[in-house]
């Protein structure tokens, strides 16, 4: 999506002139809006060579925007803030937590003002980073990646969802932009009182799991929870459906820009299944209609066997339902056999070009995520990018070392899909919309296969297009 | 100057409007420039180019506003922001206009409090009408207790994921909230009308519908006008009910432009279609009041 950087004048239609007139008198200045990608930092990382070190830096101000608002990550952050200022006395850290779409919200104005953070949190995907670095708001890290050890701290997987290309048009390769400091994915919480109650054990495959659904059905449980009113938590479901059908790796390679598209077998018998779950009953009735958090709320009271949602539920469900809840990667094909299913990370820290102290910047970002990071987030319910040692604290058996030890397996697998709504910047309506409508019935479900592939197309057409142009 | 100004001023007759009249209007018009025309123009601007909000834009005449007319994923907002001004605008003027007939009829006591209890949503704020709807309209919400304890259980559904429902849902919700601002205006506007011509209507022989529609309908003319104008803007300008109730969803039956406009300038960095959209809907609003102003209260420039 590349604009000439030349205004094109245009072509003289009376209706075009008066209101260019209008635009032009009372916009003051009538220029257009917008950078072209020239005020971008220096290329590298600030030409650092050696690990920075901030305490020479002298005085400095941090400016950090952050969306960590909720319980364990808020406090997770304001400790590890006041240790790195306690680590560096001459460093303050001023910092702006907003509410994740406050800041989707804000950033954007942020970013291209005057005066923009020196840390934020961006978003990945078409929408919010890749149009950063299109805009030449956000500073490579690829330098200090390689002083810090990044590359080897991280696995792959996870660091290129971190990555835009130089020239802002693919996602998932090129230069790394930001550095995220959780990991998350979608797992499946089930009640272990509602299993024992129809006789059923925590399925070990996909196909005991799905065996357990008519059981469930039968014995009057709910067997899968889901409220769809918010319209993304289908999205989640028909993820893991589209992963065990099979689809796991070209999904990842098409989310991220090069794989075979849509219009294949997992996709479509992912989107028969989820109807079919729909019209067997094996989802509450009118899902559509209830909201994400009432169905979790339904769930921990007891309403439903499964619920097929991410690990940042864990926390809240944990705290109402006790030793009752039970967690686990969506079990896989065979026992033992490698694991697969939608996750990804945190939002990304990412530098902005602008920040007159990068160094400090960098540093910061390394001890967010450094091992001491991982140890605080355990502690605080949170699961870490990378677990590390902190792990083994956790007491074994519980749901949140399920949790962990389902993270660390997934990794070794290299079994994590990105989420599909990074495909394309429209994506996310596409698809929330057509699955709102296959729930319902009304949407077959080769016709979802089919559109998912259009819209996909369409992107790639324009984004070969835009590549052309450069 | 300071003598031409007074030789003008002495001239003039008392009464004829006067330049320095202009003076007493700036400061307020300095302020709606500032906050208003300044900003409407931007949008205008902005509606010409093709922007994403960050990087350089390119200017796209009038593509943005010919997506308005050609795509249907941009056309229907426009068409459930009309059908839903049956249930913001329509509904609550109707129910509105009888209930006061009814009330102006009969002496009720405690009128007061019904009053303020029937103006009470719109002051509430209107995140807090649509949480509360939204989980009156849930599946195992209230509205589907109700019908199941009343044995019409067959009739209750998941209202607003509904394709069918979820429109007239949220207009429902609309109608709820119009009601009462349309009550109490049309209430305080039958206390003016000569009790004279109730008794005259009376005399006649006239029986409460024929007293309706000779005496009360013509006297609430101009309280029927600014009722209609004001629940038409609050109708298409509805943004959080449909943000908080439905996001747009079942599918995209419940967007309209307000809401679009906010995605498309915040979700997927459209900016200029956002801001074409954003004006289609001023145009829209405007054309609308000014045919209520013409029609129903006969107002002519």
């Amino acid at each position: 999506m590349s604009f000439p950087r030349r205004w094109i004048r245009p072509r003289r239609r009376p209706g075009a002139a008066v209101a260019l007139a209008l635009g032009v008198a009372l916009a003051g200045s009538a220029c257009v809006p917008g950078t072209d990608g020239s005020g971008a930092g220096p290329g590298g990382a600030g030409g650092a060579t050696a690990v920075p070190d901030p305490a020479k830096a002298g005085k400095v101000t941090l400016t950090v925007w952050d969306q960590e608002v909720r319980g364990g990550q808020n406090a997770t952050i304001e400790r590890l803030n006041k240790e790195f200022q306690e680590k560096y006395p001459n460093v303050a850290i001023k910092r702006v937590a907003r509410s994740f779409s406050d800041l989707k919200t804000t950033l954007k104005l942020a970013l291209s003002g005057n005066n923009p953070p020196d840390v934020v949190q961006a978003n990945q995907g078409y929408a919010d980073m890749v149009a950063f670095v299109k805009a030449g708001l956000l500073t490579p890290l690829d330098n200090y990646a390689g002083i810090y050890g990044w590359n080897t701290r991280y696995p792959n997987t996870l660091l290129n969802l971190n990555r835009v290309s130089a020239n802002g048009t693919h996602f998932g390769t090129g230069r790394l932009y930001g550095m995220s400091q959780t990991g998350e994915y979608v797992g499946m919480y089930y009640n272990k009182d509602v299993l024992k109650k129809a006789g059923l054990k925590p399925p070990r495959t996909w196909g005991e799991f799905t065996r357990s659904l008519p059981v469930l059905k039968k014995e009057g449980q709910l067997p899968v929870q889901l409220g769809n009113l918010d319209k993304y938590p289908a999205i989640h479901t028909f993820g893991v459906l589209q992963d065990q059908a099979g689809g796991a790796e070209n999904t990842r390679d098409t989310v991220l820009g090069r794989g075979g598209g849509f219009d294949n077998a997992p996709t479509r018998e992912a989107a028969g299944t989820l109807a079919d779950w729909a019209e067997r009953g094996y989802l509450p009735k009118g899902a559509n209609g209830t909201g994400y958090d009432d169905a979790a709320k339904q769930f921990a009271g007891g309403d439903g066997a499964f619920l097929m949602t991410g690990t940042w539920q864990l926390a809240d469900l944990k705290k109402s339902m006790g030793d009752k809840l039970g967690f686990m990667p969506p079990p896989p094909s065979a026992a033992g056999g490698p694991l697969k299913t939608t996750g990804g990370q945190g939002l990304a820290w990412s530098l902005t070009s602008r920040s007159k102290h990068p160094d400090v910047a960098a540093a910061y970002l390394d001890f967010l995520t450094g091992s001491h990071a991982s140890e605080v987030m355990t502690k605080e319910g949170v699961l870490p990018a990378v677990p590390g040692k902190a792990a083994d604290e956790v007491p074994a058996g519980s749901a949140d070392s399920q949790m962990i030890k389902g993270w660390e397996q997934l990794n070794a697998d290299d079994g994590l899909v990105p989420y599909l709504d990074y495909t394309t910047p429209t994506f996310y309506d596409t698809l929330s919309a057509d699955l709102q409508g296959l729930i319902e019935g009304s949407m077959p479900p080769d016709r979802l296969a089919s559109r998912m592939e259009s819209e996909y197309q369409a992107f790639r057409r324009k984004q070969s297009g835009d590549k052309a142009d450069q | 100057m300071v003598r031409a100004y007074a030789a003008r001023y002495r001239r003039r007759s008392p009464g004829e409007p006067r330049a320095v009249g202009v003076l007493y209007v700036l400061p307020a018009l300095l302020l709606y420039t500032l906050f208003l025309l300044i900003p409407l123009g931007q949008t205008v601007w902005l509606s010409l180019l093709h922007w994403d909000g960050l990087s350089a834009a390119s200017w796209a005449g009038l593509d943005n506003y010919r997506d308005l007319f050609t795509d249907p994923s941009l056309r229907a907002p426009f068409g459930h922001a009309v059908a839903l001004l049956f249930f913001y605008a329509a509904l609550p003027v109707a129910i509105g206009l009888l209930l006061t007939a009814a009330l102006s009829r009969f002496r009720v006591r405690g009128m007061t409090f019904f009053r303020t209890v029937l103006f009470l949503p719109q002051v509430l704020a209107m995140v807090v009408v649509g949480v509360a709807w939204r989980s009156i309209l849930a599946p195992d919400g209230l509205l589907n207790d109700l019908l199941r304890g009343v044995g019409l259980g067959s009739f209750a559904r998941s209202w607003l994921g509904d394709y069918t429902w979820a429109l007239p849902a949220v207009g429902v919700i609309g109608t709820w909230v119009g009601t009462g601002l349309c009550l109490v205006l049309f209430l305080a506007g039958v206390q003016r009308i000569p009790r004279e011509l109730y008794e005259a209507a009376r005399m006649d022989g006239a029986g409460a519908v024929r007293e309706f529609f000779t005496v009360t309908l013509p006297g609430l003319r101009g309280e029927v006008a600014v009722a209609l104008t004001l629940t038409i803007v609050a109708g298409l300008r509805n943004f959080d009910l449909i943000y908080i109730t439905t996001s747009g969803g079942p599918g995209n039956a419940t967007s309209v432009p307000a809401f679009e406009v906010y995605r498309r300038a915040f979700e997927i960095n459209s900016v200029g279609s956002a801001a074409a959209m954003g004006v289609g809907l001023t145009v829209l609003i405007f054309v609308l009041t000014v045919a209520v102003s013409r029609l129903v209260e006969g107002r002519k420039s």
